[in-house]
């Protein structure tokens, strides 16, 4: 018992890496996240997937501290225990690029068109591991070799618009990677990326993080994208986590009813061709959100009881829903 | 019965390489033939400067072939721009990615459909009224949203308004390009169910242009697959997802993310696709296969019929030749 006490005190980094605690974004008198609670753990891989306006990408924004002096966040979000809400810009900076990396949608306006890709990798390895010239300059010959750019001496010196789209995401990757990140935020790193090199990306993110140990978020609409790569997934809408559970469990027994409209509101390549059946009406506008259940109004289930707020419940081991109705239509045959 | 034939299509740009290089010309379609049938779906799919939206302009004469033929209810296309032509664009109508900026946003969403009426000078009064309240009817636009402007719609609305405009001159053809990829997965469903009731109430014959592979699947009777301007593999929608032939489809659809489990393991093809400037010898997809022999860097593979009924341009794919079969 004392034994299993040491142990556990021993074990000196805890599990959870990021915890974020009922944040609240709002631009404006717009809400765009409307209270999530969410924990990342050391070295998983976890989806968030949500169509556009569900805050999503802009969680994670807030809690870098990227997003413009019109957004007021509150709430909190701790890295490995230290706050990053309020956190002085310095601290910010030197956190973001190093231990939190994050890349985005289109690499090619990410890069900075008049330098060249190795001087920019470059430039991150002196800010963030302090290395000297000589260093740098083999140290980012090596990243551009394991993000699996070929002929990488030669690449190191051209720019940006020189290289493809997905050469250009190799190296953001690359960039990501020079400060050593515990965390890497990808935000739907391959959507503007054509199917045969969006397999590339997915496999070399998936490469990547078994070789660092890094934790790995993936923000995307592409539910194929999240089930991919990602352990865990969580669902978003409307400014709220309305399902998270393990992928496997999330995509053969989801439980919310926004989940399940996805999923078959999703056409499939193998398998017998069914018509689609779409989730009615539209998701609401930010300014009009209805009182409970922001998804009552598209609900095929919705209730009187619906006009209260749900909150994340645990329903089935590790899988939590916010649905009033989940508990009910899960005992149901 | 056909009614638009596609023979052999090439379309050629002059382009440069940089500032001060000389002009040199690139070819984007490179022999392309297809054939659309009333109440019908083609799905033309591939990646990014595959020629596939080049393709549908083609088809729709909104510019002119390199070479090659497009024959429309059994005559040739008029040249674009003639008065013949626009005649023609009345029952050929073209759907795009972008809604927002396929409509004027100073016309309500009634303008907006009933100003294809005015363009082509069709019907008149109360016949109008009725075409577009149709019209809207078969996009799945309500009366309410008619005298509502552009920015007041959803993405959804926007794309259906997009749509009913297509459909307000009774087309015979309707070319869509990329047509829900701007639209998010539950609004994008919504407009694909309604495409394909329109299609089948009006027996609509359909050029469906995607890089969305399970969307063709979902849409369209035959698929054509292209890669650097040509058609490299084209048959049934079930047989080219569930069994593809050509290499580059295999890898095509083996890359397409999913949520069921993956049977069979991915490929994952190395570089990029090629550059239509540099176009490589042979079998323009010998520099990524793992499959290609001495041949295909040699010699261009024509697309030919198969035993199982499509058409596979691969070398290694056996064909049935006439002479076999004879």
């Amino acid at each position: 018992m004392s034994a299993s006490l040491a142990d556990r005190k021993a074990a000196s980094t805890p599990p959870d890496l990021v915890e974020i605690r009922d944040l609240v974004v709002t631009f404006g008198d717009q809400p765009a996240v409307r209270g999530l609670d969410l924990t990342l753990r050391r070295g998983e891989a976890l989806g968030i997937v949500g169509e556009s306006g569900c805050g999503k990408s802009v969680t994670w924004l807030a809690a870098l501290g990227l997003l413009p002096p019109t957004a007021t966040v509150e709430g909190s979000v701790r890295l490995a225990g230290q706050e990053l809400l309020g956190a002085a810009p310095a601290t910010l900076d030197t956190l973001r690029g190093g231990r939190i990396a994050i890349i985005f949608q289109d690499p090619t306006s990410s890069l900075n068109p008049v330098h060249r890709v190795g001087t920019q990798v470059r430039e991150a390895l002196r800010l963030h591991r302090g290395m000297d010239h000589r260093a740098a300059a083999a140290e980012a010959l090596r990243l551009f070799d394991l993000v699996g750019i070929p002929d990488s001496r030669r690449r190191v010196d051209l720019y940006p618009h020189e290289l493809s789209g997905g050469q250009n995401q190799r190296v953001m990757i690359a960039m990501a990677l020079a400060g050593q990140p515990d965390v890497l935020i990808a935000d739907e790193p391959t959507t503007a990326l054509d199917a045969t090199i969006q397999a590339q990306i997915l496999e070399l993110l998936q490469k990547v993080q078994r070789e660092t140990g890094m934790a790995l978020v993936l923000i995307s609409h592409d539910l194929g994208v999240v089930a991919e790569l990602c352990q865990r997934v969580g669902v978003m809408y409307a400014g709220r986590m309305v399902e998270m559970a393990e992928a496997s469990q999330l995509f053969a027994h989801p439980l919310h009813p926004y989940t399940k409209g996805l999923l078959a509101a999703l056409p499939d390549l193998s398998g017998p061709r069914r018509r689609l059946v779409p989730i009615q009406g539209s998701v609401p506008e930010p300014g009009a959100m209805p009182a409970g259940c922001a998804f009552m109004p598209r609900c095929p289930d919705q209730q009187r009881q619906c006009t209260a707020l749900p909150a994340l419940r645990e329903l089935a081991p590790a899988h939590h829903v916010a649905c009033v109705r989940a508990p009910i239509m899960r005992a149901a045959p | 019965m056909t009614l638009l034939h596609a023979i052999n299509l090439t379309r050629d740009y002059a382009t440069r390489a940089g500032l001060f290089s000389r002009l040199q010309s690139v070819r984007a379609v490179d022999g392309v033939s297809l054939t659309l049938t009333p109440g019908r779906t083609l799905g033309l799919v591939g990646e990014s400067g595959c020629g596939k939206s080049t393709t549908g302009r083609l088809v729709l004469g909104l510019e002119p072939p390199s070479s090659g033929e497009v024959r429309f209810a059994d005559a040739a296309m008029p040249k674009p721009g003639s008065k013949q032509w626009r005649q023609l664009r009345a029952r050929m109508q073209m759907v795009f990615q972008d809604p927002l900026g396929a409509l004027d946003r100073r016309m309500t969403v009634a303008q907006l459909v009933h100003e294809p009426l005015v363009i082509h000078g069709m019907a008149a009064g109360p016949e109008r009224t009725l075409l577009v309240a149709a019209a809207m009817d078969a996009a799945g636009i309500g009366p309410d949203l008619a005298p509502r402007h552009p920015h007041e719609l959803s993405g959804g609305q926007r794309q259906r308004a997009v749509i009913a405009r297509a459909l307000v001159t009774n087309p015979d053809l309707l070319v869509c390009d990329e047509p829900v990829s701007a639209l998010d997965v539950s609004i994008q469903a919504q407009v694909i169910n309604r495409l394909v009731d329109v299609q089948q109430e009006r027996g609509i014959a359909m050029l469906f242009i995607s890089h969305d592979l399970k969307l063709v699947r979902q849409i369209s009777h035959e698929v054509a697959v292209m890669y650097l301007g040509r058609i490299v593999e084209q048959g049934a929608p079930d047989a080219i997802f569930t069994d593809p032939l050509h290499p580059y489809t295999k890898a095509l659809v083996s890359a397409i993310p999913s949520i069921t489990r993956r049977s069979t393991p991915r490929i994952v093809l190395d570089g990029d696709p090629p550059n239509p400037a540099n176009r490589p010898s042979g079998c323009a997809f010998h520099p990524r296969c793992r499959e290609a022999v001495a041949s295909c860097r040699v010699d261009t593979p024509a697309l030919r019929p198969t035993a199982d009924g499509r058409s596979v341009a691969c070398h290694l794919v056996p064909s049935v030749t006439v002479s076999e079969a004879a």
